[in-house]
């Protein structure tokens, strides 16, 4: 019965968009979108709304191996591939007044050098961890910023394995930081804070272990992951959304399709922000939990 | 005589569990940047430590509601 209906709302569509020319134009540019975008609807009529699916793309090349490359393996190859040889460009041929090339790639290294390592670390520390801060800064932003531009249209961090590797490379990096600097003593100093009452210790320990050392790297991993996967899933909502009401919606509904477009391409420009935020917030944090754990002396 | 639904709801709890979650930090993000606002005004010499203090609270209230993003995901896979 369901079936019917549709089928036959299908066939009155189809005959009305065959009657009307402009109509088609405005499908062959939701179809240029839908190109850019990458999503694959399937014509028949239906909105089909993304799932998490969207994340697990089918297998390109070396299928069944522990190799296996998808498109979001590719997409994140690319995004190594593009960062170093923008940064072999900007540096190939350094000056004391640096040219065009030399002096953007200064200005981004230097605001990681000045803005987040010497601004929290002070300028001894900050110069020992800003090699591994401007690591972590660079490559979230190569693989966030993915997610925005065409034909790539994902970002490499939108699936847990990137998020969770440099959540772990930033968890190594604060514990060994704190080590080096306090000891053995930096455990006692991060489980059992000074200036408490020795009851409390049952109490506050728990909680300052489950904090430190479980929900750091967890919430480092989850808040990357989870805008990425989020801002995925809002542009294809918007961009499908688009598709559906310029193509399969039948008379004054197609109507519909120009503010999802527009609200697709505000969100585009939201996501930008959102991606490079998002590596700022990493590397912020990453510098925070050093800065804590070489100062932990009181 | 068969029973008429008037009103039916399908799909997943979840959903709904997304939108409690969001409740919390989206209050606390607001506090977070409308009190960051405040001691701009106050004192806009300091607003460059201002901000960065700002997106770190904003990192950490703003986890709470990527947890229930994460959750949805969790427990309808």
């Amino acid at each position: 019965m369901a079936d019917e209906v549709r089928s036959s709302s299908h066939h009155l569509n189809s005959r009305e968009r065959h009657a009307l020319r402009p109509k088609q134009e405005t499908a062959l540019l939701a179809n240029a979108v839908n190109m850019l975008v990458g999503v694959t609807s399937s014509g028949d009529g239906e909105f089909h709304p993304p799932t998490i699916m969207e994340f697990f793309p089918p297998a390109i090349l070396f299928e069944g191996t522990p190799f296996e490359l998808n498109r979001i393996m590719l997409v994140r190859l690319i995004a190594v591939a593009a960062m170093l040889v923008l940064f072999w460009l900007g540096t190939r041929k350094m000056t004391i007044i640096p040219g065009r090339g030399q002096s953007i790639v200064e200005m981004l290294l230097d605001f990681i050098r000045i803005n987040v390592a010497e601004e929290l670390l002070g300028k001894k520390d900050g110069k020992r961890f800003v090699p591994i801060l401007a690591t972590i800064f660079f490559m979230i932003l190569a693989m966030n910023i993915t997610g925005v531009i065409p034909f790539l249209n994902i970002a490499g961090t939108s699936v847990i394995g990137v998020p969770v590797v440099l959540a772990i490379v930033s968890y190594v990096v604060f514990i060994y930081a704190g080590v080096k600097k306090n000891g053995g003593n930096f455990f006692k100093l991060a489980l059992f804070p000074s200036g408490v009452p020795k009851a409390f210790y049952i109490l506050i320990t728990p909680i300052e272990f489950l904090s430190t050392f479980i929900l750091r790297p967890v919430t480092l991993t989850l808040r990357l992951l989870m805008n990425m996967v989020a801002g995925h899933i809002l542009l294809v909502l918007c961009f499908s959304a688009t598709w559906f009401f310029f193509v399969n919606a039948d008379g004054l509904m197609a109507l519909f399709g120009v503010p999802t477009l527009a609200f697709g391409l505000i969100f585009t420009l939201f996501e930008i922000l959102v991606a490079v935020l998002q590596a700022y917030i990493f590397t912020l944090l990453t510098a925070v939990y050093i800065q804590l754990a070489i100062s932990e002396e009181h | 005589m068969e029973p008429t639904n008037l009103a039916e709801l399908s799909g997943n709890i979840a959903t709904v569990g997304y939108g409690l979650a969001a409740i919390g930090p989206g209050i606390g993000i607001g506090i977070v940047v409308g009190k960051t606002i405040e001691s701009i005004a106050r004192q806009p010499e300091l607003s460059g430590k201002l901000q960065v203090t700002m997106w770190l609270g904003i990192a950490f209230t703003e986890a709470l509601a990527l947890i229930g993003l994460a959750t949805y995901f969790i427990f309808t896979a």
